[in-house]
């Protein structure tokens, strides 16, 4: 069924590569295009999934974050951060995350196979969906149909988000004589 | 915010209708094929974000402007709340009470369609407003933000 697993691996090992540079390099806006790599690469691993809805999905948030970092970053007077290195943060960091890994291992040696999943229930969604909803994308009959209640938070989430940054970045209402924030 | 040079100006002057057009079409057959309200919400408000970036922020916010975007991020958000509202009509939350076989058609999937239509609004309304606030206006000192040129 997944032929396409060494691809996968092939393109989460770039993946990885691509967050290791986001985090290691000095320029701002080298950093925002590594994580744009990352998330078009992790798009293409959807698609070799089979999840096409998510796949369109991943490359369209992509490129509208991809605009706005960039639009933000570029206005930036100064895009490097020169801070210098702390040898005991990388020491402890790869200390900790070799130690996940390891528990990770340990962990994941009984976890079922990749693609057969312990519920049954997904099955019964594939079977009845489209007589049950006559929706023939069966990604929408679940997210909007079986589902809905959770795409009603999802979009609560969002709304409140958006509501929480007209507020943070509002012109009315601030005080202007508050100023004794430094800032840079 | 001013706009860009002349070559991206008329490539968007050509391909701005069409991917609003896209945008459309990812919405309303998003029963059907791959997509849906999300998506084709994001593609719209991209579609926004182009012109705003090649024709300067007066050309979309005469458009759509920041009142308008708040506006209808409500109205969406609202219209998904009453099709979910509707089922108490048949007895319970979100009862897909119009549902038919399948037929294909773009009426086959009941409160589907509709649901996406409120959805792309809300998320296109949403997230352009969110880009208007994040990347035209600018941080002028510590007391407020002003607009860019």
């Amino acid at each position: 069924m997944f032929d396409a697993l060494p691809h996968i691996y092939t393109l989460i090992f770039l993946m990885i590569v691509g967050s290791v540079i986001a985090i290691e390099t000095r320029d701002l806006l080298s950093t925002v295009i590594s994580i744009g790599a990352v998330g078009f690469l992790l798009s293409l691993v959807y698609l070799m999934l089979g999840a096409p809805d998510l796949a369109i999905t991943q490359v369209v948030v992509e490129i509208i974050v991809l605009v706005t970092l960039i639009r933000l970053t570029v206005t930036r007077d100064d895009t490097t951060v020169d801070e210098h290195r702390d040898v005991f943060a990388l020491g402890s960091g790869l200390v900790f995350g070799g130690l996940l890994l390891a528990a990770s291992i340990y962990c994941f040696q009984d976890a079922v196979a990749f693609g057969s999943p312990l519920m049954t229930v997904s099955q019964g969604y594939l079977d009845k969906s489209l007589q049950l909803t006559g929706a023939a994308n069966v990604v929408m009959a679940i997210l909007l149909d079986f589902r809905a209640y959770d795409t009603l938070g999802e979009a609560t989430v969002i709304f409140t988000a958006i509501l929480g940054a007209y507020v943070v970045l509002r012109k009315i209402g601030r005080k202007h004589d508050a100023g004794d924030v430094p800032h840079s | 915010m001013r706009g860009m040079s002349l070559i991206v100006k008329t490539v968007t002057r050509l391909v701005a209708e069409f991917i609003t057009i896209f945008a459309v079409y990812i919405v309303l057959f998003g029963h059907l094929t791959p997509g849906g309200g999300f998506t084709g919400g994001v593609i719209l408000a991209c579609s926004f974000v182009l012109l705003t970036l090649a024709f300067g922020k007066d050309f979309s916010l005469h458009i759509l402007s920041k009142r308008a975007a708040g506006i209808w991020d409500s109205v969406g958000a609202l219209a998904f709340l009453i099709v979910a509202l509707i089922g108490y009509k048949a007895g319970a939350f979100f009862l897909n009470l119009w549902a038919k076989p399948a037929t294909f058609t773009l009426k086959s999937a009941g409160i589907i369609p509709i649901a996406n239509i409120a959805i792309g609004v809300k998320v296109a309304a949403a997230l352009f407003g969110g880009f208007i606030a994040l990347a035209v206006f600018r941080r002028h000192g510590p007391g407020g933000y002003e607009e860019d040129e």
